[in-house]
């Protein structure tokens, strides 16, 4: 089955993501909410899955900052970032590029990234566009830290960061190339990265989402994504755009 | 005597110039009919802090040269784009940013809903977000041992504003499950609120309404704006007019062009 490279990223996050039992999705983050939904299917309802922002994915009744309680102790297990910049050593930057008193681009801000990134386990850091411009040897600010100091409390991090290219790993400070996509080559991987890696001597390719899989991201978890994510679900998957969400019996 | 204005104007005489305004983010009941009305009236030099994050709303505000400061954690139109009235006035240098992030706003309004001078939160430390808040602290616990962790400083708005899908005649709002609301409104020293519909009867009366019920013990003043949220979403009632913020985003990247939306959509009301 052919497939597109959305899919590809998805089931590659959903592999990512693993045997856990609580994800959470930040905001603007349609391809790793592509992929909880799918690890949700192919699990049969577990791990727990929270999408920010979306009241029929969401278990919340205590607010937005349940979320953020939530995850302060533990209760989550995977979160997804990522980043106007991510350098190698797995610094990401939401704020701005350029000088702090003279930024010559300003991105949205830091959302929950400074607290996020330090007490969930599993943090998968992605990046659709692997450029020089967005993979740099040093970011300019520093929304959160790929790493901290030993006194700090810091049970979680970054273990991945999947682009348009490939798949590396982090640990030790350090990314790995793990997998490049199909279509694409290492050399290109070395061409189009602004910090140095490391990478076995055989990179592998990054294996192709089943037919299985693809069908169930289709038919199954697509129409679940529209209601967040109704351009992407549109675009991707060709789920129409509805105009109102259909009236909830529960809502009085 | 009732909480419900006879007009919206009347109901927001509380915002004035220079407040402290808390509004909540892009999903949870954006009062979009009372901040168009804040822009007609000329508001000015707000202190804007927006729980967590914000949208249309900020960039309305920033763009209309309302704010003079911006708290808050990240303002953008999601899936149409950055958020581009905000965007120009950071590279101007035209507001204020007070950058931070989403649960250090939730537990700094959690504190003056506890009528503590401050709340402690992990994460933080390393980050440039803290290193460019000269008002939050780094302690060693006094509870650990070598355990730093950062300090935040109560935030108590002057005005909580918000819309929500319906009031009683006693001021009682319903917010469902949008607690954050609850947690604004505790913080705020007033509460102004725009609603879809007036409920017949008491929300308080039934134990279902009851949980999802913010008592009017803490609400100021309710003004009736029906679909008030429009173009963004009432969860659980509407969704966002997804071809309305794609105008906006294309509209609003240019200063003439954002000033052709605010006649178009901001004071075409005033000539009505």
């Amino acid at each position: 089955m052919t497939f597109l490279p959305e899919e590809l990223l998805a089931d590659q996050i959903a592999h990512l993501i693993g045997g856990v039992r609580h994800v959470a999705v930040g905001n603007a983050s349609p391809i790793p909410a592509t992929a909880a939904l799918l690890a949700r299917e192919r699990g049969r309802g577990r791990p727990y899955v929270s999408l920010l922002g979306s009241p029929k994915n969401t278990f919340w009744t205590d607010g937005a900052r349940e979320l953020f309680d939530c995850a302060g102790q533990g209760r989550i297990d995977v979160f997804f970032l990522s980043g106007g910049q991510i350098d190698g050593h797995g610094n990401v930057n939401l704020v701005e590029i350029g000088a702090h008193d003279h930024p010559k681009v300003r991105f949205p801000g830091s959302f929950g990234s400074a607290y996020l990134y330090y007490v969930v386990p599993k943090v998968i850091l992605f990046r659709t566009e692997h450029s020089r411009r967005t993979l740099v040897p040093q970011v300019d600010y520093i929304s959160a830290p790929g790493a901290s100091d030993p006194n700090v409390f810091r049970p979680g991090g970054p273990v991945a960061l999947i682009t348009n290219r490939c798949l590396f790993s982090f640990a030790n400070g350090r990314f790995t190339l793990q997998s490049v996509h199909p279509g694409h080559t290492i050399e290109e991987v070395i061409e189009h990265t602004g910090f140095d890696f490391d990478r076995p001597a055989n990179v592998p390719e990054t294996p192709a989402p089943s037919a299985e899989t693809l069908t169930l991201m289709r038919q199954t978890v697509a129409p679940q994504l529209a209601e967040l994510y109704p351009q992407f679900a549109a675009q991707v998957f060709g789920i129409k755009l509805a105009k109102d969400l259909p009236q909830e019996a529960s809502a009085p | 005597m009732s909480q419900i204005a006879a007009t919206l104007d009347d109901a927001l005489g509380a915002i004035t110039d220079g407040c402290m305004l808390v509004v909540p983010r892009e999903v949870s009941g954006v009062p979009m009919d009372a901040t168009r009305a804040l822009i007609r009236r000329g508001i000015r030099r707000l202190h804007l802090v927006a729980l967590p994050t914000s949208s249309l709303q900020a960039d309305l505000l920033i763009g209309a040269g309302c704010v003079e400061t911006l708290e808050t954690s990240a303002v953008s139109l999601g899936e149409y784009g950055p958020a581009p009235r905000f965007n120009a006035a950071i590279l101007a240098r035209s507001i204020k940013m007070k950058d931070a992030t989403c649960p250090a706003l939730h537990a700094a309004l959690q504190a003056t809903e506890k009528g503590v001078p401050f709340m402690p939160l992990r994460g933080l430390i390393g980050s440039d977000v803290l290193k460019y808040r000269d008002d939050w602290k780094v302690i060693d616990s006094p509870f650990g041992n070598n355990d730093p962790i950062v300090l935040l400083p109560a935030i108590k708005p002057d005005v909580a504003l918000f819309h929500a899908a319906m009031a009683d005649v006693y001021g009682n709002v319903w917010i469902g499950r949008q607690r954050e609301l609850a947690t604004m409104a505790h913080a705020a020293v007033k509460t102004i609120v725009t609603v879809d519909r007036i409920h017949p009867g008491n929300l308080l009366e039934t134990p279902v309404l009851a949980a999802g019920t913010l008592p009017g013990f803490y609400i100021d003043a309710i003004a009736l704006t029906e679909r008030g949220a429009w173009p963004l979403p009432l969860p659980d009632y509407y969704a966002a007019d997804g071809a309305h913020l794609a105008e906006y985003a294309k509209m609003a990247a240019t200063e003439e062009g954002f000033a052709a939306y605010l006649e178009k959509y901001v004071y075409a009301k005033r000539a009505a």
